[in-house]
């Protein structure tokens, strides 16, 4: 039997509309890795009244943002949660290498 | 001599209420949105814009799309009052829990609360959402 597959879930939806992020952090299992992009990344801001679904999530899941997304949007300068890493298109493809199976969930 | 050109439209001119309620860039919405506002400004129609919800973001300042290789249609917000589309509001509990303020806004607002806003869309004749 095979050990456990070290999962790597995308999601791209809002917080505030879609429920895509709450789901994913609700069934994700310790030791994952989330990469919020599109219209998921405003999900990093801090201040919000969703910041803490991701504050708790990171105890046991790694966070990233993608970085264009977030400067499109204009948010570059606004404060991020601490722990959650910022990724350009580079880290992108790393980190799809670097985990074993993709989930997106759309 | 050709007749003169008129550029007055002379149809009834209604109360239109655009109201934006999602993201940029994620969907097509709100650049269609922006779109449909110009075409019916340039018909005369008395124009109001809302943004709620996700539409707040719409109207962030500092919108860079060069890394998404989109184009970056936040500036067109700043061109409307040349189209007299200058009744912009914006809806107070969705700034609040974006942790979003008046002055992270690249237009002019007024900021209305869910009430406000309420009475604002029963008076319209046509009130359309994206």
């Amino acid at each position: 039997m095979s050990g456990d597959t070290k999962m790597l879930h995308m999601v791209n939806k809002s917080p505030f509309e879609k429920t895509a992020l709450s789901s994913c952090l609700r069934i994700a299992e310790s030791g994952s890795a989330i990469l919020l992009f599109e219209d998921a990344v405003y999900a990093a801001l801090q201040n919000t009244s969703v910041a803490n679904e991701i504050v708790n999530c990171l105890k046991n899941l790694q966070v990233y943002i993608l970085g264009p997304d977030l400067a499109a949007r204009g948010m570059s300068n606004k404060p991020i949660i601490d722990g959650v890493k910022t990724i350009d298109y580079d880290g992108f493809v790393d980190l799809v290498a670097e985990y074993d199976a993709v989930h997106s969930w759309l | 001599m050709a007749e003169e050109y008129e550029d007055e439209f002379d149809g009834p001119i209604k109360r239109f209420l655009f109201v934006n309620r999602k993201a940029p860039y994620g969907s097509i919405y709100a650049l269609e949105s922006l779109e449909v506002v110009l075409i019916s400004a340039a018909f005369d129609q008395d124009i109001s814009l809302v943004f709620m919800d996700d539409g707040v973001y719409q109207i962030a300042k500092d919108q860079d799309t060069e890394a998404i290789n989109m184009k970056n249609f936040s500036r067109t917000y700043r061109a409307l009052d040349g189209y007299d589309v200058e009744k912009l509001y914006v809806e107070k509990e969705s700034l609040e829990a974006r942790g979003l303020k008046e002055e992270d806004l690249l237009v002019d607002v007024e900021v209305l609360n869910s009430k406000q806003l309420g009475k604002l869309m029963n008076a319209q004749d046509v009130v359309i959402t994206s």
